[in-house]
């Protein structure tokens, strides 16, 4: 697939439209549904749980668009979260026990009320994680981040899909790992992935292609030991992500003739551990717009939570959220394949 | 069009086990504990499998191997450079039996 400049969106692909999503994935294919091999885990339905995490999405504006973006995110797209529905999930988290946020994009940096919110949220004693995709931490105007960061003990989370530029560059644009490196060396030089800086810096990896991530502590070791060696970077963990067949990483498979091929791989390496931890279970997605799903991929997917009475961060209410039965497709063996995956990576 | 190596046989592989089904398993137990990460990293292995797969030429091993190698954090350079041994030690296996040729030349001519 040749490099990326816009999004699916903007090239008016009617992939971009989550019905169209929805249509193709939940076609089963022969494949069980994924709500009858849930019950392999021993529990009846997806539910709920404490929340732990509220996971907010500033925007779906970005400066870079990755070939398998989940959201489809960009730098045309001009879906930015209002400094109002910032203020509602201020209010949702003061009358909370929630005790992490965990600010996706896009860039979240690319919010022109990033810093306010993120200074607010630190008001509330609450732990903070920004999912930065790096290169934005080099950029123009953003020069100042990685410090504002590090003042506010934020912990960084930050794509790298390999430890090479070209595995790196190929699904996120030419030139990303060098820019990613320089990032990097900037965030160790203010202390991130430093023992004892308390300054936490963790990577991403991602498949680039139709495959299932290694194993997450092997791999760790390969990141740390590349890294370390070739540019003198160090960072806490590798997170080992498994790519959800949506939006444009389902565009990749259907062009590339490996759609097929990869839902059998993630049916067929369904483990009912990793289902029992999903992240779903402990996260709340809030989307640009402050509507609430009950994950990043539901949100992108548009299939908001079925709490009618709270369905809107407005409307949050804690105890109609927690137990509440989750929304599932078959996009959902993504997150139960294999060791599982999740924002935090592996479940098992 | 009709060829002797169809993908999807690959699949097939453990019906080899209804003619012997205890040394199927035996085989079996014994490629898992082969492969799992020892002195040799499951990603190291992996690329030692494509660079056999290679030599022995099995299309099955090689399209498996692949994925395999992937799927353990191998990119394609350090793929192409296991193939290129598996390469070097065919051609250098060939050459190095001129040492028999030269020896039979010598022994044949004045």
């Amino acid at each position: 697939m040749e490099a990326r400049h816009k999004s699916m969106k903007a090239f008016g692909n009617e992939l971009a439209a989550p019905e169209v999503q929805l249509e193709i994935i939940n076609r089963k294919n022969g494949f069980p549904a994924f709500d009858s091999k849930y019950k392999d885990t021993g529990e009846d339905k997806l539910r709920a749980g404490k929340i732990e995490i509220l996971q907010i999405n500033l925007g779906k504006m970005c400066n870079q668009v990755c070939k398998h973006c989940h959201v489809d995110a960009g730098p045309d797209r001009k879906e930015i979260m209002s400094r109002e529905t910032m203020e509602q999930c201020l209010t949702a988290l003061k009358n909370s026990d929630i005790e992490t946020v965990d600010l996706t994009g896009g860039a979240p940096e690319m919010n022109p009320d990033f810093k306010w919110f993120v200074t607010e949220i630190k008001k509330l004693d609450k732990h903070i994680i920004v999912r930065s995709n790096l290169t934005i931490l080099v950029t123009n105007g953003f020069e100042d981040y990685p410090e504002f960061l590090a003042e506010n003990q934020v912990e960084i989370v930050s794509s790298l899909p390999y430890y090479k530029a070209s595995f790196t560059d190929r699904q996120r644009g030419s030139g990303v790992f060098e820019k990613s490196i320089k990032a990097m060396k900037i965030l160790n030089g203010l202390g991130y992935g430093k023992e004892d800086s308390g300054l936490i810096f963790n990577l991403v990896y991602n498949p680039v292609g139709a495959f299932l991530p290694p194993g997450q502590e092997c791999l760790e070791k390969d990141y740390k030991r590349e890294l370390a060696k070739n540019f003198g970077i160090v960072f806490n963990n590798l997170y080992t992500i498994t790519n959800m067949p949506i939006s444009r990483y389902l565009e990749y498979l259907i062009a590339s003739g490996n759609y097929e091929e990869y839902m059998e791989k993630l049916v067929n390496a369904f483990n009912p551990e990793a289902a029992k931890n999903v992240m779903c279970k402990y996260t709340l997605s809030v989307g640009w717009n402050g509507y609430l799903y009950d994950c990043d991929f539901n949100q992108m997917l548009e299939l908001k939570v079925k709490t009618e009475n709270s369905r809107h961060i407005k409307d949050f209410n804690q105890q109609i959220l927690e137990g509440r039965e989750i929304i599932t497709g078959q996009h959902c063996f993504g997150c139960t394949a294999g060791a599982g995956s999740s924002c935090g990576g592996e479940l098992t | 069009m009709e060829t002797y190596y169809d993908p999807k046989d690959l699949k097939k592989f453990s019906e080899i086990g209804e003619g012997a089904p205890e040394l199927w398993k035996k085989f079996n137990d014994w490629y898992s504990e082969v492969f799992k990460e020892g002195a040799l990293s499951e990603r190291e292995k992996a690329l030692i499998a494509l660079a056999v797969a290679h030599a022995v030429q099995c299309p099955y091993c090689i399209d498996a191997y692949t994925q395999a190698c992937l799927e353990k954090g191998a990119d394609l350079e350090q793929m192409t450079e296991a193939v290129h041994v598996a390469s070097a030690i065919r051609g250098g296996a060939s050459l190095v039996h001129g040492v028999q040729m030269k020896n039979v030349n010598k022994k044949l001519t004045m």
